[in-house]
């Protein structure tokens, strides 16, 4: 029998924010254990949970960037439940009525074509704390640093087929939330974690088959494997015969496998209700027109306007768009002018190779846009030839943003031979020590012109026309 | 000095150098001593901390600090947090907590200089109307010591009676505020919800509880309100409304009542209480008063009793999940595992009123549950708010008893908790509603206090204490003392 | 709100599952108390289903006498706990950790 899998995620997006969602202390990483965890945080006797104004806004982005409805009215619930990292005995959440209502995104899965998943909502709650059980022998430490940390839930619909489409959708949500500035993105510190609903039915049944859910995957690696994982051993249990179990599994990438959580067994009755702590949130049509305006032009948006308009090729569009920092990079090479494609090759080629071999980010780029925009202009018109270019962009990388295009060109002496006379000069000096060559073409061989430029090219140390120097020697046939 | 001096006349002494605020504090703390052997009032006595905090504002007087409650000494109810101090809100689980922070109550008292010299007794965690679920042992009712002073805020309840001090701090969540002053014969103010900061107030039910002042007068009632009610950025609950009345009551005191009310008589209230004279000569004086008393009705008051225990118990189950014996608080000796660390820990830190309560709100949360209790609750917490909208389109205020029956016998409903929850009749609509409401003595049945109940509009304090302010100088219960407290 | 079901509520509503309740609540009573703690639940839930009889059609829950909105906060950092200040009372801990019998995941 063939089989097929359903997928679903629901991706834990912290939120970068400075302070906690409901309290002052900072959300920064690293602190020695509950360092940032004030009064609030712990859950103290007493204490009470104010609203973050950031967090909501940001969490409107979200909702924007995915064209999803915000719901200008929502309320927090507290979801009970006992756990040694999570101090209340309940996580403030949204059940009942989330901020961010339905959304679509569009994946491109390697080897695959564009598809669109749906997301069901997104809401806001609060992070829980971090259990460490190799610490201390036969005790578990508890460190609460992490607890009150903001996160944005993404649910999706069970829209994935294959383990490749939920890490597009894991890669691609990556991609969007750093891109409206709404997470840092950085995975190992576990600003973006996973969890997959997983289940599979005989091709082409329409019931969906018992699903299992696989908690905190924070990889994108992780989320193709655990997922592969997942599907082929719900397939085994289905072929020998038995059923699938509705559970909670914990992915072990050491072991790749998962297995079943046993501290999660009993929490399965959450009684949410609305947090009487906290008075329902409004949200202006005012605030989220403002946090419209700040949108940035978005990643699909981008890499359309790029093929169809600019003409790029889908791979540079893409490379390009995924990134905001590239894609700002880019806009700013054609605002100074600059030609697109040239922009592109550029971007993707010298660019990137400097940036990569002297691990720095596309913002700290010693050449800006409009120095680049500069040197496609000295290409444009013949000023530079795609040689000296190089040169020139080495020795501008090195003279910083202090570094002036055209003095660079005079000092090194880059430009380009471009005085008939001179170049006619030389042309017929070569003709005369190479009367065999010219014969041959002459008499028909094209593979000689390029000897003859090639010849041309080295007298004049790279800085002749080749276009040029093609013209003089056709001339002299 | 007498022991049964008000606030007012304590600061007027305390003014004209009549005494100092450390020989006023270090008279109220022998008084305490000696009495709370027998009343059992007190949890814990901040004698150090009062006497340091006196010594200050006599300082501060000596250059020129003039303000009405410089040098006060009152007490807390124990379920306001206290840095550095002992902070057990009646509970085992919490008899080891020293707070490490302050709650805005506590921190509003002290900037205004003024002394709590300890923490009163409670029900624990304020679940309770007859202060017999406290770890700490059942006070009495100082009319007589055979008898409960009423809960959950019973100990600042008998202090107050009892004359160990002027003024104590409360909790109102079904009535805690209010029978137990009916049952001590003191005056105890429930302010609208949204008034007091609840930061630092161990919660019991977040939607209902308030703070609020215990006092023997409406005066005092105002003085302290005054100082405890503000707008705190830090609970998302609190109100920012502003009120001029509010703004200059230390200052300048109740302004005097200048017109004629409506007083409204809830005839649901009255159906069925023989027992209330008090009631009908209070009625007789606020018409010589020249106030006009009409009848009204609230249809849904006999509902209130089951809809508060449904949202008051599901929001306490809750609330109380944080006592786990991980961070703070009562943990059991030797846990084999976190699951018998959070059970047994719990189990011995909780007393049975307590754990009563956490089971029923677990029970009408749950899966099933929710909308046949929780959701109903609420529905029905919408009509019976809508009774007092509608009442006080025709009516200035409310009156109605404070409680079905006086100071009942230690042991007389502990086993009986159904009809322990009765006690809440008349003072759990008005919770469920937030509106302020005031317990004001109103005369004696068999020698014990009685209590009449005044309820007014959300955010109409004013109008209460006016009122009472009015009673009170035409009328002397608040000022009968009991007889042989020490 | 429509949650998973884990028991089924509608088969016998006038027993009360104490074990089940104090499972979640993480209570631990057991034996006699059990019984004792039914008893008592049974007699409240008959008192709080006296207010089944009220017609709520048409009504919206009132989850707050206060009929506002959430006031927020802006992102900034105020708190800068002390660790020490805050574990003075706890149970257990070492090097600012809380410490709890090992949980297995």
């Amino acid at each position: 029998m063939s089989w097929e899998a359903v997928i679903g995620l629901e991706i834990h997006v912290q939120l970068a924010t400075q302070s906690k969602i409901f309290s002052g202390a900072s959300t920064a990483y690293g602190a020695s254990p509950n360092a940032q965890a004030c009064n609030i945080d712990l859950g103290l006797p007493g204490v009470l949970p104010v609203l973050n104004e950031r967090a909501v806004e940001l969490a409107v982005r979200f909702g924007l960037a995915i064209g999803a409805q915000i719901n200008q009215h929502s309320i927090f619930d507290r979801k009970n439940y006992f756990y040694a990292d999570l101090p209340k005995g309940y996580q403030i959440s949204q059940f009942e009525t989330p901020i961010v209502g339905q959304g679509t995104i569009t994946i491109t899965p390697e080897n695959g074509r564009s598809r669109t998943v749906g997301i069901t909502r997104a809401h806001l709650e609060e992070d829980a704390g971090k259990s460490v059980h190799d610490l201390y022998p036969g005790m578990t430490a508890v460190d609460l640093n992490r607890t009150g940390t903001p996160l944005l839930e993404i649910v999706s619909e069970p829209d994935m087929r294959s383990a490749q489409e939920a890490s597009a959708y894991f890669r691609q949500m990556h991609t969007l939330v750093r891109y409206i500035g709404i997470c840092d993105g950085n995975l190992a510190e576990g600003s973006m974690r996973c969890d997959a609903n997983v289940s599979v039915r005989p091709s082409g049944q329409t019931e969906f088959g018992e699903r299992t859910e696989i908690k905190n995957i924070n990889s994108f690696r992780f989320v193709e494997q655990a997922i592969e994982h997942e599907i082929a051993r719900q397939i085994d249990v289905l072929e020998a015969g038995g059923k699938i179990e509705r559970e909670t599994r914990l992915y072990d990438p050491d072991k790749d496998e998962t297995r079943s959580m046993r501290s999660k067994e009993l929490s399965n009755d959450y009684r949410y209700f609305p947090d009487p702590d906290l008075l329902p949130l409004s949200i202006s049509e005012a605030l989220i027109e403002r946090i419209r305006g700040e949108l940035p032009e978005l990643p699909d948006a981008r890499q359309q306007r790029y093929t169809s308009t600019l003409g790029l090729s889908t791979s540079d569009a893409v490379a390009i768009s995924s990134d905001i920092d590239r894609a700002d990079y880019f806009d700013a090479c054609l605002a100074a002018g600059a030609d697109p494609k040239q922009s592109a090759n550029w971007m993707m080629g010298e660019l990137s190779a400097y940036l990569n071999k002297h691990d720095v980010t596309m913002t700290q780029s010693p050449i800006a846009p409009a120095l680049l925009a500069q040197l496609i202009a000295r290409i444009d018109d013949g000023t530079l030839s795609s040689k000296t270019a190089k040169t020139l962009f080495d020795a501008l990388w090195s003279a910083g943003p202090a570094g002036d295009v055209d003095e660079l060109i005079e000092t090194l002496n880059l430009a380009q031979l471009s005085d008939d006379g001179a170049l006619t000069q030389i042309v017929d000096e070569l003709i005369a020590a190479n009367p065999k060559q010219f014969d041959e073409l002459r008499s028909g061989k094209e593979k000689m012109l390029g000897f003859f430029v090639g010849q041309v090219m080295k007298a004049t140390q790279g800085k002749a026309n080749p276009q040029q120097v093609n013209q003089i020697i056709r001339d002299k046939l | 000095m007498s022991e049964f001096s008000s606030l007012r006349e304590m600061s007027a002494d305390l003014a004209k150098g009549a005494y100092s605020s450390v020989e006023l504090t270090q008279a109220h703390l022998e008084r305490i001593q000696t009495a709370n052997a027998a009343l059992n009032c007190f949890i814990s006595i901040n004698a150090e901390s009062a006497l340091a905090a006196a010594t200050k504002a006599d300082q501060q007087r000596a250059q020129g600090d003039q303000r009405a409650t410089l040098g006060l000494p009152f007490a807390h109810k124990d379920i306001f947090c206290t840095r550095d101090i002992l902070t057990t809100a009646g509970s085992k689980m919490l008899s080891n907590f020293v707070a490490p922070y302050d709650a805005t109550v506590v921190s509003n008292m002290a900037a205004a200089g003024m002394i709590s010299v300890g923490k009163t007794n409670m029900d624990e965690f304020a679940m309770g109307s007859s202060n017999e679920n406290s770890f700490f042992g059942t006070v009495s009712n100082p009319w007589d010591h055979t008898r409960v002073p009423g809960g959950s805020s019973g100990g600042s309840a008998a202090a107050v009676a009892a004359g160990l001090v002027a003024a104590a701090t409360g909790t109102d969540t079904g009535g805690s505020i209010r029978q137990p002053a009916a049952l001590c014969g003191i005056t105890g103010l429930k302010p609208t919800y949204g008034r007091v900061s609840r930061y630092g107030m161990i919660a019991f039910a977040s939607s209902l509880d308030q703070a609020g002042p215990m006092t023997r007068t409406a005066e005092d009632a105002a003085l302290m309100l005054g100082v405890m009610a503000g707008f705190d950025p830090k609970d998302s609950t609190s109100s920012e409304r502003h009120d001029d009345w509010l703004d200059g009551v230390v200052a300048n005191g109740i302004a005097v009542l200048d017109r004629p009310l409506t007083i409204g008589l809830p005839r649901e209230y009255f159906s069925d209480n023989p027992n209330f004279g008090g009631i009908e000569a209070a009625k007789t004086e606020l018409e010589k008063m020249g106030h006009t008393l009409v009848d009204v009705s609230l249809p849904h008051t006999e509902s209130a009793v089951p809809v508060y225990y449904v949202l008051a118990s599901a929001e306490a189950s809750t609330n109380l999940s944080r006592y786990d014996g991980v961070r703070f608080g009562h943990r059991c000796e030797d846990p084999q595992s976190l699951q018998d660390l959070y059970e047994r820990s719990r189990e011995e830190g909780f007393g049975a009123e307590v754990k009563r309560r956490i089971l029923t709100g677990t029970y009408t949360l749950s899966v099933g549950y929710f909308d046949a209790y929780y959701l109903k609750a609420q529905k029905i917490r919408r009509l019976i708010s809508e009774d007092f909208q509608q009442a006080f389109t025709q009516v200035d205020v409310l009156l109605a008893p404070t409680s079905p029956t006086p100071a009942f016998k230690k042991n007389q409903l502990t086993d009986d908790h159904v009809a322990m929850y009765q006690q809440d009749l008349f003072t759990v609509p008005t919770s469920l509603a937030g509106l302020p409401a005031m317990s004001l003595p109103c005369g004696f049945s068999n020698g014990l206090p009685m209590g009449m109940q005044l309820i007014a509009p959300a955010f109409r304090e004013d109008l209460l204490l006016e009122l009472a302010a009015q009673y009170q100088r035409q009328t002397d219960w608040h000022l009968k003392r009991p007889e042989a407290v020490v | 709100m429509s949650q998973e079901p884990t028991a089924d509520p509608e088969g016998e509503s006038n027993e009360i599952d104490v074990g089940h309740l104090a499972a979640l609540a993480r209570l631990a009573i057991h034996g006699d108390a059990s019984a004792k703690i039914a008893d008592d639940l049974q007699a409240i839930i008959a008192m709080i289903d006296t207010m089944q009889a009220v017609n709520t059609d048409g009504v919206e829950p009132l989850s707050h006498p206060l009929d506002t909105t959430a006031r927020l906060r802006s992102d900034e950092v105020t708190e800068h706990p002390d660790p020490a200040h805050f574990q003075s009372g706890a149970p257990a801990t070492a090097d600012h950790y809380y410490l709890v019998p090992r949980v297995v995941e």
